[in-house]
């Protein structure tokens, strides 16, 4: 029999992870991850595959190891503590219910591992099942109920024993788009809900910029901007972060005195630009577009998404350039039509050529 | 399909349902036939069939027989499963090695063991004793090959390693995984490899032979040639016990699959 750790009773604890590596032959997966997540807190880790998101999270549970490093949850030191004693309740990408046991049972498993009577097994699996809407699944088995639905009873599972960390690695990726999208958001009304501690690994910046408190956008084994989804979005701190959150044109600028010329408009910038001439990431939504029989640019293409559209512009040296416009405006417009280009006066990364 | 094609294959189903089925019958039936016939009057008797239960050499064949499937099953089980779901889950790099192994007895023949079973057995009589029980660390062996394999597809079928991700994140220790998450799963294949090390014990004659042990093969043997209806007699109560043991546990699975909703 397991002697499976104490219960923190759902409320956040902080979480602590420093100087984490981990390398597999030559590839360093970790480069020196620092990362600290405040109690009640979902912080998501966003990036590419191979950047270590996942090693980061199973590093956290205690399901690999590190070469260098330590974690501390709750200001304790678990950085050589066994998985099973770590109390992290874990949903994964693949469906992880067991298949012997019916989903009341699963979502008890951990409660009988730590001994909990079998009428408070039963009374707290009821109720986490309710929380996920599945209070009328109790005595089915994995096989029987849909991606989206074994997925809820993971949750509820990770959550019944009521874990000082929730760890979520990709829990999403399995399902169809409609289902991320309702599973997502009850993931997240069940984390503000109990207010227990959430890391949440994902590679679609949609979901993690609609869930997350913060988003740490992961590249090569380290952090490369930890921040609040608008922050992370209007002000990306590097070139990776820029481009790989949204949408963002490459528009050649020149930097004087902290001010960039994007497309004839003097737009600040921020901090980490580079100086002199470069490129200016700017987002689709910051493009203005005008029609004018005398403008050095022409459209290329339209795009229509509904209540927005997305207009291709091509500029006089070749350059690209993407702008998001209502669409009542975009109807205006026609491929091979000459139009006039500016920028909103918000700030920009700019970047060495 | 079009029905004359559907027709024509349901007719080539239930033709080659009758072949298998006399191609096994048959020798059944004859099994049957001469164990109840008197040999010298040609009269049905019951005899051959009462000296299963009445001729002392052949009961205690019968009871070593089974007391030696059931020893081989039990060790089978013990080694080989905590054996397979470790490397599954921690040293999959020792898969191959493992199977290698497992796979060794199958490759060396039945006299090649006895030849190298000899000194070994004498330390095995040495110290527990010169019992034909003791054929069962022999049998453990010889049954490795095909209850590696059952077991295997059992284990391959499932998601082994996030399932014991799922339950170490929970709380369980190895040995809760094993017991408690990973071996309910593998019922099936367990069975599968309980049963081949069973009918493999109750027919294996070579080993037990040569190194002298009465099991219910040997003794088929020995009797068919003073007493051939009560050795066919044996042989075929042997076959069926094996055919109904098989049933027995294929019904169990079909139960156990309905319990957890056709899967």
């Amino acid at each position: 029999m397991s002697t499976a750790p104490e219960a923190s009773g759902g409320t956040g604890v902080a979480v602590q992870m420093t100087g984490l590596r981990r390398s597999y032959g030559d590839v360093h997966a970790l480069d020196g991850l620092d990362l600290h997540i405040e109690p009640g807190e979902m912080v998501v880790l966003l990036g590419p595959s191979g950047c270590g998101k996942t090693t980061a999270l199973r590093i956290l549970a205690g399901l690999e190891r590190q070469d260098a490093g330590t974690i501390s949850v709750g200001g304790k030191d678990l950085t050589r503590v066994p998985a099973n004693k770590r109390d992290m309740g874990m949903v994964f990408q693949a469906y992880s219910l067991f298949p012997h046991l019916t989903v009341l049972d699963n979502v008890a498993f951990g409660l009988k591992l730590r001994g909990r009577s079998r009428a408070e097994r039963r009374q707290r699996a009821g109720d986490m099942l309710d929380m996920v809407g599945l209070g009328q699944h109790h005595d089915r088995y994995a096989n029987q109920l849909s991606g989206g639905q074994q997925q809820r009873v993971a949750l509820a599972r990770a959550l019944a024993i009521e874990p000082a960390v929730l760890l979520l690695d990709e829990p999403l990726s399995a399902l169809d788009a409609k289902v991320r999208v309702q599973l997502r958001d009850e993931i997240r009304r069940v984390q503000l809900d109990v207010g227990t501690t959430t890391l949440f690994v994902t590679h679609d910046q949609e979901e993690a910029l609609a869930v997350a408190d913060r988003v740490g956008v992961m590249h090569a084994g380290r952090l490369d901007q930890l921040a609040p989804p608008a922050e992370l979005y209007a002000a990306p701190a590097t070139p990776f972060v820029g481009s790989f959150v949204g949408l963002s044109n490459r528009v050649p600028a020149t930097v004087t005195d902290g001010r960039a010329d994007v497309l004839g408009t003097a737009v600040p910038v921020l901090a980490g630009s580079a100086a002199g001439s470069g490129v200016a990431l700017v987002r689709p939504e910051s493009v203005r577009v005008v029609p004018d029989a005398g403008g050095a640019a022409t459209v290329a293409a339209v795009a229509f998404l509904g209540p927005v559209s997305r207009a291709t512009v091509t500029l006089a040296d070749g350059t690209l350039v993407i702008a998001q416009l209502a669409s009542s405006e975009a109807a205006a417009l026609h491929v091979g039509q000459r139009v006039a280009l500016s920028v909103e006066p918000v700030p920009v990364l700019v970047v060495a050529d | 399909m079009t029905g004359g094609g559907a027709a024509a294959w349901r007719v080539l189903r239930w033709l080659l349902l009758l072949v298998f089925g006399a191609f096994f019958a048959i020798p059944l039936l004859a099994l049957l036939n001469f164990s109840t016939k008197n040999p010298a009057t040609k009269e049905r008797t019951g005899a051959a069939w009462q000296a299963l239960t009445e001729d002392p050499t052949m009961t205690d064949a019968i009871t070593t027989s089974l007391l030696l499937a059931a020893l081989t099953v039990v060790g089978m089980i013990v080694l080989l499963v905590p054996t397979m779901i470790w490397v599954r889950l921690r040293v999959p790099g020792a898969t191959r090695l493992v199977e290698f192994l497992c796979l060794l007895p199958l490759t060396i023949p039945a006299l090649v063991i006895v030849v190298g079973l000899k000194n070994v057995y004498a330390w095995v009589n040495y110290l527990v004793g010169d019992s034909a029980l003791t054929l069962a660390f022999v049998y453990v062996v010889l049954v490795l090959p095909y209850a590696y394999r059952a077991i295997d597809s059992s284990l391959s079928s499932l998601d082994a390693t996030t399932l014991a991700e799922a339950a170490r994140s929970l709380g369980a220790s190895w040995f809760t995984v094993i017991t408690r998450v990973i071996l309910p799963n593998l019922w099936s294949g367990v069975l599968g490899a309980a049963f081949i090390a069973v009918a493999l014990v109750l027919g294996e004659y070579t080993i037990s032979s040569l190194t002298h042990y009465n099991t219910l093969p040997v003794v088929i043997v020995q009797i068919g040639k003073v007493n051939a209806p009560e050795s066919m007699a044996a042989a075929l109560a042997s076959l069926l016990f094996a055919a109904i043991l098989l049933m027995a546990l294929s019904l169990l699975d079909r139960r156990r699959h309905l319990s957890h909703g056709g899967r």
